[in-house]
This record gives C-alpha cells, structure tokens and sequence, in this order.
C-alpha cells in the first residue's frame, strides 16, 4: 500500500446520502478473483444510466453514511483505481471506513457544513500529518486514529505489523484462552 | 464490576493492545480469493485452518446444480472452483455444492452449532451480525481483514462503545421479529446504530425464538451497528444441544455460556427504549431499510421530511420505486415474492409463510419463490411437507443459497418489477438493475403473494 503524506487537487462531488456498496461495485463485478482494474467498473449503473457524473480528481466529497451496506472490498478497490485518494463525508459506515485504511485511500469525516465549502472550492490541500484540509473557503481540522494514521503514512501492510507481535498470539494461545467454541471443525 | 456481554466476550479476547483473537473465521467464495492470493504472494500460511469454515452460498444457482464444474455462469464457476482449491490448498474445511452441509453462511454456523455464545465470529460479509444472537461478538470485515484473519487468527480492531435497545412490553400478534428491526431502524436511522456494538434486550426479545433473534441481529448493520448482540439464556443453550459442534462437555460449557449474559447493574454508553407493544407490521417504501412504514399507512410525501437532504433522498428513492406520495402500502400491487435469504430462510421462517399459504393460491398475475437458507433447511422442510404447500401454492421450490437476495446468481428481478422480499436490503439494483424491492416479513410476504398487493395480517383471514 503506498504511502500517504499529501494529498492536492480537485474535487468531485457526489451529493448523496447513505450511498451503498451495492451502488459502488455492482454485483456482477464481485465475480473476477483479481484485486485490480475495478475503476472501470465504478457506479456502473449510475454512469451507464447517466444519473451521475463523476471527475476522476483525487478527492472526493460524499454525503454522510457513504459505503453502507454489503463489507465489499471491491468498492473501494474501484475508487482507489478511478483515482480517489482520499474521501471526504460527514459519515462512513464502519466497515467501509476500515476497508478503506487498508488500501490507502483516506477517509475524512467533517460535518456538513465544511463538505459543503470543500466541495464548493473546488481545490483542496489535504496534509495527513497536521490532520488538515484546506481549501479556499478555511483550514478545517480532523481526526483520525493514531494508530491508523500511522499504518497509512507509512504504507505499512496490516498482516506484516501483526506478525511483529506473533509472540503475543503464541502465548494467548498457550493460555487456553483461545479454546473456545467447537472443540473441532471437521464434523 | 458488573460487565455487560460486551464487555467480557471483548475482554477474555484481548492478544495485545486493539488486538482481539479470533474463535471462528466463516468464509465465502466472494469475498475470499484476493484474501487467498495475498497469503500466497506473501508465502504466508493459515494460522488455523482448524478454526476456519468454508462453504459456497453467493454464486450458486438453486436450481439443483451438483457441483461447482457444472455452474454454467462462467464467472461464478470460477470463483466457487477457486474457493475449492483454496480450502484445499490451505487445508480449511468446506462445504461446496453437492454437500447436504452447504447452505447461506450465517445458517450454517447456528445449524451446525459452531456459532456458540462468548465467541468472537467474522466472516468477510457484513450480515455477520447474525451470530450475535447466540451472545457471540460477530461482525463482518472486508477481503484485507480477511487474509489478516487467516495469516494471524487476529483483528487490529478498536474497541466499540455499547449500546443497549431495550423492549419492553411483547410484540402484537402477527408482528414479528423482522417488524421490530425494521421498526427499530426506521426510528433510529440507517447511521443510528453506528460506531456501537449493540445489545438487543427486555421482555419483547426474551420470549423470542433463537431463529427470530437471529432475524434482529442480522440486521443490525442495516442500522450502521457493528455487532448486535443477545444475552444468551435457556433458549440459546437448548438450541445448541445436541448440534454436531456442541462441545463434549455441554453441561460445564453451558455454564459458562449463562454467565456470560449482561450482569443487572452494567452500565452501557447509550440506551434506547422502545415499546414493543407499539410495533405494527412494516414495508419499505424507497430505498434503504430506514424508509419503512406501517402497512397500514401510505407512501410519504418527501416534502414533509426534516432535511434538505432527506427530502432529496425520499424523492429520488420514491421515483425509482416509482411510487407516488400518498398512495396506501395496501394497494401497491406485486409481480415478485421472495422468500428466502439469511434474515429470514430458516426453518421457522418457512413453516410461518407456509401457515399464511396453506391450501391458498398466490395470485395468478405474480411469481413466488422459496428458498431455502441451507440444504438441511430444505430438508426438513419437505419432511414436514412444506415443499408440497409452496407448490401447490403456486411458489417455485429451490435448492439453497443467497438467491435473489442479491442477484449474484440467476435469481434476479427484471427491470421494473415490483418484490415483496424477505431479505435484507432494498438498495437500488439489489435483486437485479432496476429491480424494486419492499421488505417484509415472512408472512406479510406469503399473504402479499396470495393477494397480489400488501396486506395487513393482523386483520387479513
Ligand atoms: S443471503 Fe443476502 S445478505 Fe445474506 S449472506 Fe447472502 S447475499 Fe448476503
């Protein structure tokens, strides 16, 4: 995953609330077994049917609740390849935010109000470290988990930061504290 | 200190700091073969195939296809075949087409009885939320979160804040399980459960079935929730009894399982109260699970919303459901019911909708479907005779799987019909492109197919 330090350009705007994964990365799409090339498949309905339009700027502001709905990867797998870097809405639901940290596209939560002036300005700086977003209408601040934050300006791979700490996973196991449940699967 | 469900499950799962282990990891076709790639590319192995489950749900035709190299979709074959040589390769156990185990993952696990109470459960989809009945911490996670499952048994997770929704007072007759979370959701919102791990409690979820409480948690992510959750009691343990996972010991585990329930005096971040006496049978209107009515009342007017935005959002979702504003739930009039799906396909499910059909005929202008939620559902089914009163009926009788749940497979809606669904969702092009969907429980369901339009069955004979 790479690096994320700054993050500059335009903004696309998709004035919508609780958009679903569904919408995102149609179903169809869930069948390829790759990890890459969804762009091309991103809102496939909405863009096929006209009902939107949609710059492949960096940045993107979104109505709140934004990624409801099925765990799907694959959605932000599309928005990362279209060329989103980073998103910005009032809401993401829990699991989308996640996927989204796991594949170096930011997440920003801001309230209405300064969605609104990001998106009416057009431009945005976004600096990761100082947790800002500027754009002509003001310097809006956010916030973001620590720990997340530093995963994501560091590219660092989950699983890797994980096994650092496999000792620990050892000895909880070698407690019996991981016993519970089926006493076996293959039933 | 008194500690709520919540607590304990989290705090006996603590590896390391915002590290949680994992008891049972559920896998699926679509979610898992990135998942599967990355270890390999990583040259990184399964933890515990010993604690990972597979089966084959999304893809599968219901048609009675007998294994995954006779799917005629090109596409969804390969993706069941890759399933198959994953949990081959990595030695996980699964079961595919042609196993009388196979069925929808979030059936499964509780048919089994490997999803029992104080576990931790994901599963690469977001109806993981399901176990949460039996008193399990389940959530769903996405494919990343998937391979760091598999590589390390562990989630980096932070923790949740709790949120108990207590009932007080018992559900109406003829109201369901299914009305009270949809009741639930369109009072709290589609983001209201958000950020929470969420305890369903009180007199109203206490005299319900296992099969109903599975229902109300399923759902909780359809209210933003991370987990819904269960206290386990009496009911659970009987359910788990006697399952092929239940554990040798079942007495000592049993035990254990009843302490882990909610103590009186904990205390939770937030609390909600709903009376469940006021609950009436429900129906979706537009398009997300919050846009939800009584049966009795008419489509809204999008006008009379609060915001800006929900007034947008309820004009666009009325004009793609084309529906008008005012017109009564009753007298919107159906081409499609489907009856199946992991919220509502279980085995009490159907008998509820059978009851509704039995010695009926649905309407001759509209075209049913059961389906199953796993193949021993199916089974049981037909040797209480169920099959034979859906077909007589007049509903097409299928072998297991998601369906028309979610169109992955040939069970889709053509554009512009109209379905009363037992499912979970009714996102624009859920069921199929331009597809409409009302969500219902199973027996408004079976009585809107019977009458072609939606009914209120409490008073509907
Ligand atoms: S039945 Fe529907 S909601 Fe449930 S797992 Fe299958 S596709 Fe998902």
């Amino acid at each position: 995953m790479e690096a994320i330090d700054r993050i500059e350009g335009e903004v696309a705007v998709l004035d919508r609330a609780d958009v679903d994964t569904d919408q995102i990365m149609p179903k169809q799409f869930l069948k390829r077994v790759e990890r890459t090339g969804y762009g091309e498949f991103l809102f496939y309905d909405w863009f096929k049917d006209g009902e939107i339009e949609l710059e492949a700027h960096p940045i993107l502001v979104a109505g709140r609740n934004f990624g409801s709905g099925s765990s799907r990867e694959h959605a932000v797998w599309g928005l990362y390849d279209y060329g989103f870097r980073a998103i910005i809405a009032p809401s993401f639901s829990d699991i989308f935010y996640s996927n989204c940290t796991k594949n170096g596209l930011l997440p920003i939560i801001l309230d209405e109000e300064k969605c609104k002036l990001v998106a009416s300005s057009g431009r945005a700086v976004i600096e990761l470290d100082d947790e800002t977003v500027t754009c002509e209408e003001g310097v809006f601040t956010f916030e973001i988990d620590e720990e997340i934050k530093h995963r994501l300006s560091n590219g660092l791979d989950d699983v890797a930061h994980t096994l650092q700490r496999v000792e620990r996973i050892d000895s909880f196991e070698a407690t019996g504290a991981a016993n519970r449940g089926p006493d076996t699967l293959a039933l | 200190m008194p500690k709520t469900l919540f607590e304990k499950i989290w705090e006996s799962h603590e590896v390391d700091a915002d590290l949680i282990y994992i008891d049972l990891h559920l896998v699926h076709e679509v979610t898992s073969p990135q998942a599967f790639d990355g270890l390999r590319l990583a040259g990184r192995g399964v933890r515990r195939p010993d604690r990972t489950l597979a089966t084959a749900d999304h893809n599968v035709p219901t048609d009675g296809t007998p294994t995954a190299a006779m799917i005629a979709d090109h596409l969804s074959r390969e993706q069941v075949e890759a399933l198959e040589r994953n949990c081959e390769e990595f030695g996980i156990p699964l079961y595919s087409l042609g196993s009388d185990r196979r069925g929808i993952v979030h059936v499964i696990g509780p048919e089994l009885g490997v999803t029992q109470p104080g576990m931790t459960i994901v599963c690469g989809d977001s109806h993981t939320s399901t176990h949460g009945a039996f008193g399990a911490l389940a959530f769903g996670i996405g494919t990343s979160e998937v391979e760091h499952v598999l590589a390390t048994q562990t989630l980096v997770q932070r923790r949740p804040q709790t949120l108990r929704i207590d009932y007080s007072g018992t559900l109406s007759s003829g109201v369901t399980a299914k009305d009270l979370i949809l009741a639930t959701i369109g009072r709290l919102g589609t983001s209201g459960m958000q950020g929470y791990a969420v305890e369903f409690a009180g007199e109203a979820i206490r005299g319900l079935s296992m099969e109903n409480r599975m229902t109300i948690c399923n759902m909780t992510i359809e209210g933003g929730g991370k987990a819904g959750m269960i206290s386990p009691d009496e009911i659970t343990v009987e359910f788990v009894r006697g399952r092929p996972g239940a554990p040798e010991d079942f007495d000592a585990a049993a035990t254990e399982w009843l302490g882990m329930a909610t103590d009186e005096a904990a205390s939770f971040d937030r609390e909600e109260v709903i009376e469940a006496p006021d609950i009436a049978p429900m129906v979706t209107w537009g398009t997300t699970p919050g846009m939800v009515a009584e049966v009795t009342s008419a489509v809204p007017d999008p006008a009379l919303f609060d915001s800006p935005a929900d007034q947008e959002a309820a004009a666009r979702a009325l004009a793609y459901m084309d529906l008008k504003a005012g017109t009564p739930l009753t007298e919107v009039s159906l081409d499609r019911v489907f009856i199946g799906s992991c919220t509502n396909s279980r085995i009490s499910d159907l008998r509820e909708a059978a009851a509704v059909v039995e010695g009926r005929k649905i309407a001759p202008t509209l075209k049913g479907m059961v389906v199953p939620g796993s193949q021993q559902v199916k089974v049981e089914a037909e040797e209480e005779g169920l099959d034979e009163i859906f077909r007589s009926a007049g509903f097409e009788w299928r072998e297991s799987g998601c369906s028309a749940c979610l169109g992955m497979n040939p069970d889709i809606l053509q554009p512009g019909e109209r379905c009363a669904s037992t499912s979970n969702r009714n996102f624009e092009g859920r069921q199929g492109r331009l597809g409409r969907t009302h969500l219902v429980s199973p027996s408004m369901a079976a009585a809107a197919a019977v009458e072609g339009t939606f009914v209120d069955i409490r008073d509907w004979s």
